[in-house]
């Protein structure tokens, strides 16, 4: 079995792309790619703990930052992480106008299906990424 | 005259229970119990320079929200900003009422919600308790 990748949200709370950062990790970790992928707090990196950091120097990590700020991805970087690839749920959200997210605390319909959107791509680009490292 | 504002910062918790009834408790501030004067920051800006977000920890006072006793949120205000004016832990919080079975990382049950509102009320008194500081020296 491949290594296991790192997801690792964005933690914002102030709009509804963060709820959905974090919802589409946990769809992830817990039942897409359940056992090939794990997640980490992403302050205990802003804080600069020195296991957190070995973690995602030893692992494949992907960012799901919820903003163009890019806050999971930068601090990623700034940890010196083996960073393979990056989502935003912004991005998710414009092609998916449709959906209309609102609440922020607890994820409505819309919020849920982006969050799902999500999650599957970040499964693919999983996939693909051991896949790239299979030798036949 | 309006009343000062004050930063809530919560831990971003994702790996954990106690991280989520921290982010829905300072929600909970925000939405529904001080929504004139509270002010939420994501803890990641911190360290990514953005100058807004440690300028306001500097210049206001900040509560942080802990899940754990890893205490991630005070450090990175105190790495960045400065002294926070309180802080709250939430492990702690949920010891000392013997709550237990607030639901997953992923979702609360209704106890976690229960304890989330409370949770978001030591938050309150916090506040409170530092706009009585605020006045007392003016």
């Amino acid at each position: 079995m491949s290594d296991p990748f790192l997801i690792i949200p964005c933690s914002g709370i102030g709009k509804p792309f963060g709820t959905i950062s974090r919802e589409a990790t946990y769809c992830v970790v817990e039942d897409l790619k359940k056992g090939e992928t794990d997640t980490i707090c992403l302050s205990l990196l802003v804080m600069g703990d020195e296991d957190a950091k070995l973690r995602v120097r030893s692992h494949r990590c992907i960012a799901i930052d919820g903003c163009p700020n890019e806050c999971a991805k930068r601090n990623l970087e700034l940890s010196e992480a083996k960073l393979v690839a990056n989502f935003r749920a912004v991005d998710i959200l414009r092609k998916n106008r449709n959906l209309k997210p609102k609440n922020v605390t607890f994820l409505d319909e819309d919020g849920r299906k982006l969050a799902r959107i999500l999650a599957k791509k970040i499964a693919l680009k999983a996939d693909e990424l051991n896949h790239k490292g299979v030798v036949s | 005259m309006s009343t000062p504002a004050i930063g809530v910062v919560s831990c971003s918790g994702e790996c954990c229970v106690e991280g989520t009834i921290s982010r829905i408790a300072t929600r909970f501030v925000l939405e529904k119990l001080r929504p004139e004067n509270t002010v939420t920051i994501c803890l990641p800006l911190f360290s990514i320079g953005e100058e807004g977000e440690r300028t306001f920890a500097k210049d206001f006072p900040t509560i942080a929200v802990e899940g754990c006793e890893k205490r991630c949120a005070g450090n990175v205000i105190e790495k960045f900003s400065g002294k926070t004016a309180r802080s709250l832990v939430v492990s702690n919080l949920l010891k000392k009422w013997g709550v237990n079975g607030t639901g997953s990382r992923r979702e609360l049950n209704d106890e976690g919600k229960k304890a989330a509102l409370k949770v978001a009320e030591e938050i309150v008194a916090a506040m409170d308790d530092i706009l009585q500081e605020v006045d007392d020296r003016t």
